[in-house]
């Protein structure tokens, strides 16, 4: 393990944030935000083709690249950092790594090519109406029909929902907990899209009457495939959280060295220095968490559950800090609509609320070091 | 993730000297005279005094074949530390071949006298004079937090020589001798009980001319410097150099395998989870929710700082600068410390109204709590942190000074209310 990176990696989070930069100004993400896709498929294009993004972390055996997850979770805190508007979470990440965790090669080799080339979005639909993050909340029912198996019943905030071109859903059998592959498309599949307190990120609700699906992986195979994956997705969205409070904890710096009250910068005046020198703390804290987890993902490590959950549980919070903070720091402007910090607020509250809270994760962690 | 074959290399020697050379039927004295003559226990020294002339960034692949063989690690009083980079750095020849020897060889205990009751954060304004006579400098003041000082054989001494310019120009930096009639050491004890650190009074103390080490009148650039030495050869086992500690005669071997108990320097809050934890258990509390989520928060805390740590340790050896993540681990030491006193506190609930050893875990989490107050304060404040943090890591700009163009005669310095501005 070594938690520093090669001089390609750095090379690649170069590449990121100024794709990001161009790709991804203010402008269009306020712009994509009120749009109901809430992403711009020529960019999407854009990150397949030039620079092969949705295929960094699917092995090569499945058209992807062959990366590793460190590159995978320095891609997603550049896309924190920048907000960028596109479904590469749910597709790139939840999807993908269902499919990776699981024990079907036909679904894999049949699934992910797509996947990797763009050319398919993906999600992951798990959750329902009770909101609850674990594999007790789930009742959708699986049953085999005339031609296969059939869905009924309802998910609810299952990201970008509405735009995916597959949806694995995790279904209730007889023998437990099992994947289900769908079409974005399928008959019977109704997808509303919800109003999103973070307009930059999309969920939708699903409903399923009868609708046709493809088991993927062995029937009851689906509550190990979920384990796996929310535990490699809870690193990712750590990642994505670091990159948020790193741009957040910029803005405030920034900002405290031009702005001037009682004639001198307000940056000059500790109470305001040591806002900043906290958040610092916080991010270089979170910083090493996300290497450290992003290490175990790639490794395989046992200890991915453990520090899975701790990632999760401390980026949360110290994003959701930074971001409040960077308000208080610009004071008026920071809670107007014109300014972007809003906009950090409630990306960092509702990815603090995503795939569980911090509560949540701290009892996950006590539970897995057997506490 | 990245490629250190230099690393392994110098790791490589290092093993195959210390699997040749490492005895531990010698005694500490023995050993150290050894290493000292080998350059391996001060790797980043130069070769012609005691060293490899090694950067930095090689000292842990040192460090680690030390571990390995299971020798005893080279002597660390601060006179190792922070003095012998301070020599190299600011000494004359003469100065270094006088001194340099016997602290390699750990011969010789050192403590630091920076700080003083008036002097804390602000270590510039500090009093203690020293006045010219003869050949030499009559020492008269106080000095306090002074670590060590009842084991030690000389002091790095920053002392006032004139008060007529800003406080930054008017210090100078000395190495002093303790065995003197005119310094006397106290053991101050802290709020725990524990001896951890001295006050040291000088009263017309002797130190000569040619202990000045850099300029006269320029002890603040010394001092600063030694503030910044890297301790590089830390956390192995070790024993106390100089004679008063009595280990120079011991068996090496017992040392290195911790049969003698020695006084340690050491954060007791590695592994407050595993204490607090077992506490928690014995009184039947790891079912209540809220206690489960103060246990992880308190776990997860120690284990992200581990992380930085490792993330810091990474980054020396891979040869980059050091990144922020140093900065912040005082912060985080001290949010731990905090973290781990409220914790173990609650959890110890009416029992944390007692002390001692028959209270669960045998007083170890009181131990915790009357020490917490120490990750804030000692080695420089949360405050000072946050203000080095805004300011080198950062870029803030500082806040306005008032004292930097004053002389220092007429700063107000200290503790306003309690004593009179009493200016040497």
């Amino acid at each position: 393990m070594e938690l520093v990176f090669t001089e390609e990696q750095e090379e690649l989070r170069r590449t990121l944030r100024d794709f990001c930069a161009d790709k991804a100004p203010s402008s269009e993400v306020r712009r994509l935000m009120e749009a109901t896709e809430g992403y711009d498929p020529a960019v999407w294009s854009q990150m397949a083709d030039q620079l092969g993004l949705q295929s960094l972390a699917i092995p090569e055996q499945y058209g992807g690249a062959g990366f590793g997850f460190v590159e995978l979770a320095i891609v997603l805190e550049e896309m924190g950092a920048a907000l960028l508007p596109s479904p590469y979470f749910a597709s790139a990440v939840l999807a993908a790594t269902a499919l990776l965790t699981c024990s079907d090669e036909a679904a894999k080799k049949d699934l992910l090519p797509g996947i990797a080339a763009g050319t398919t979005i993906g999600t992951l639909a798990f959750t329902e109406e009770n909101g609850r993050w674990d594999a007790d909340g789930i009742g959708l029912a699986a049953r085999r029909g005339d031609g296969g198996w059939v869905l009924d019943g309802t998910k609810m905030f299952v990201l970008d929902g509405h735009v995916a071109d597959l949806v694995l859903v995790v279904a209730r059998t007889a023998a437990g907990l099992s994947l289900f592959a769908v079409e974005g498309g399928a008959a019977g599949l109704t997808r509303t899209p919800l109003p999103t307190l973070d307009q930059t990120r999309k969920l939708a609700r699903l409903d399923f009457a009868g609708v046709p699906a493809r088991l993927v992986g062995a029937d009851g195979e689906g509550g190990a495939i979920l384990a796996g994956t929310l535990d490699r997705a809870a690193v990712a969205l750590a990642a994505e959280q670091l990159g948020g409070a790193q741009r957040v904890l910029d803005m405030s710096v920034e900002y405290a060295k031009v702005r001037y009250q009682f004639g001198r910068p307000i940056g000059s005046f500790q109470a305001i220095k040591h806002k900043c020198a906290d958040m610092l703390v916080e991010v270089e804290s979170a910083r090493s968490a996300v290497y450290y987890a992003a290490w175990a993902v790639a490794e395989d490590s046992s200890e991915l559950p453990v520090v899975a959950s701790l990632a999760k549980a401390y980026c949360s919070d110290a994003y959701f800090h930074a971001a409040a903070e960077n308000i208080q720091i610009h004071g008026g402007i920071g809670f107007t609509w014109e300014h972007d910090a809003h906009l950090y607020f409630k990306r960092a509250k509702s990815s603090q609320l995503f795939l569980g809270d911090s509560s949540y994760h701290r009892e996950q962690l006590a539970q897995r070091v057997g506490i | 993730m990245v490629e250190t074959p230099e690393r392994d290399q110098i790791g490589a020697q290092a093993l195959a000297w210390l699997e040749q050379n490492w005895d531990p039927e010698f005694t500490v004295r023995e050993w150290w005279a050894r290493l000292a003559e080998s350059g391996w226990g001060f790797p980043t020294w130069p070769r012609e005094w005691f060293g490899r002339g090694l950067p930095a960034e090689s000292a842990a692949a040192v460090r680690e074949a030390f571990t390995k063989v299971g020798a005893l690690g080279p002597p660390a009083s601060l006179g190792q530390l922070l003095g012998g980079p301070t020599l190299l750095t600011h000494a004359s020849d003469e100065q270094r071949a006088r001194f340099l020897p016997a602290l390699a060889r750990g011969e010789e205990f050192w403590c630091q006298f920076f700080s003083e009751p008036s002097s804390g954060s602000d270590l510039a304004s500090l009093r203690t004079r020293a006045v010219r006579r003869d050949d030499g400098w009559v020492v008269n003041g106080q000095k306090v937090w002074t670590s060590g000082a009842q084991f030690a054989d000389r002091g790095m001494l920053a002392a006032r020589t004139d008060p007529d310019v800003p406080k930054h120009r008017g210090i100078t930096y000395f190495i002093i001798d303790l065995d003197q009639p005119g310094v006397e050491v106290r053991p101050l004890h802290q709020m725990s009980g524990a001896h951890g650190f001295n006050e040291v009074f000088f009263t017309d103390a002797w130190v000569a001319d040619d202990r000045i080490v850099g300029e006269l009148g320029g002890g603040w650039a010394v001092a600063t410097t030694t503030l910044m030495f890297e301790r590089f050869m830390t956390s192995l086992p070790s024993a106390s150099p100089g004679r008063h500690s009595a280990h120079l005669d011991l068996r090496a071997g017992d040392v290195a395998d911790g049969k003698v108990k020695l006084e340690r320097e050491g954060s007791p809050y590695a592994s407050a989870s595993k204490v607090i934890l077992d506490v928690a258990s014995r009184l039947g509390k790891t079912a209540d929710p809220v206690t489960r989520g103060r246990l992880a928060a308190l776990l997860l805390l120690e284990r992200t700082n581990a992380y930085s740590g490792m993330r810091q340790a990474d980054a020396v050896r891979a040869g980059r600068r050091p990144g922020a993540e140093g900065s912040a681990r005082k912060i985080t030491r001290s949010n731990l410390a905090r973290t781990a006193r409220d914790v173990g506190m609650d959890t110890l609930g009416a029992y944390g109204m007692l002390a001692g050893e028959d209270t669960p875990g045998g007083g170890a989490v009181q131990d915790i709590a009357l020490s917490s107050p120490g990750a804030s304060i000692a080695g420089g404040t949360d405050e000072i942190q946050r203000n080095i943090i805004g300011e080198r890591v950062l870029g803030l700009p500082k806040e306005p000074r008032i004292d930097r163009d004053v002389p220092f005669r007429d700063l107000t310095v200290g503790t306003a209310e309690t004593e009179k501005p009493d200016k040497p």
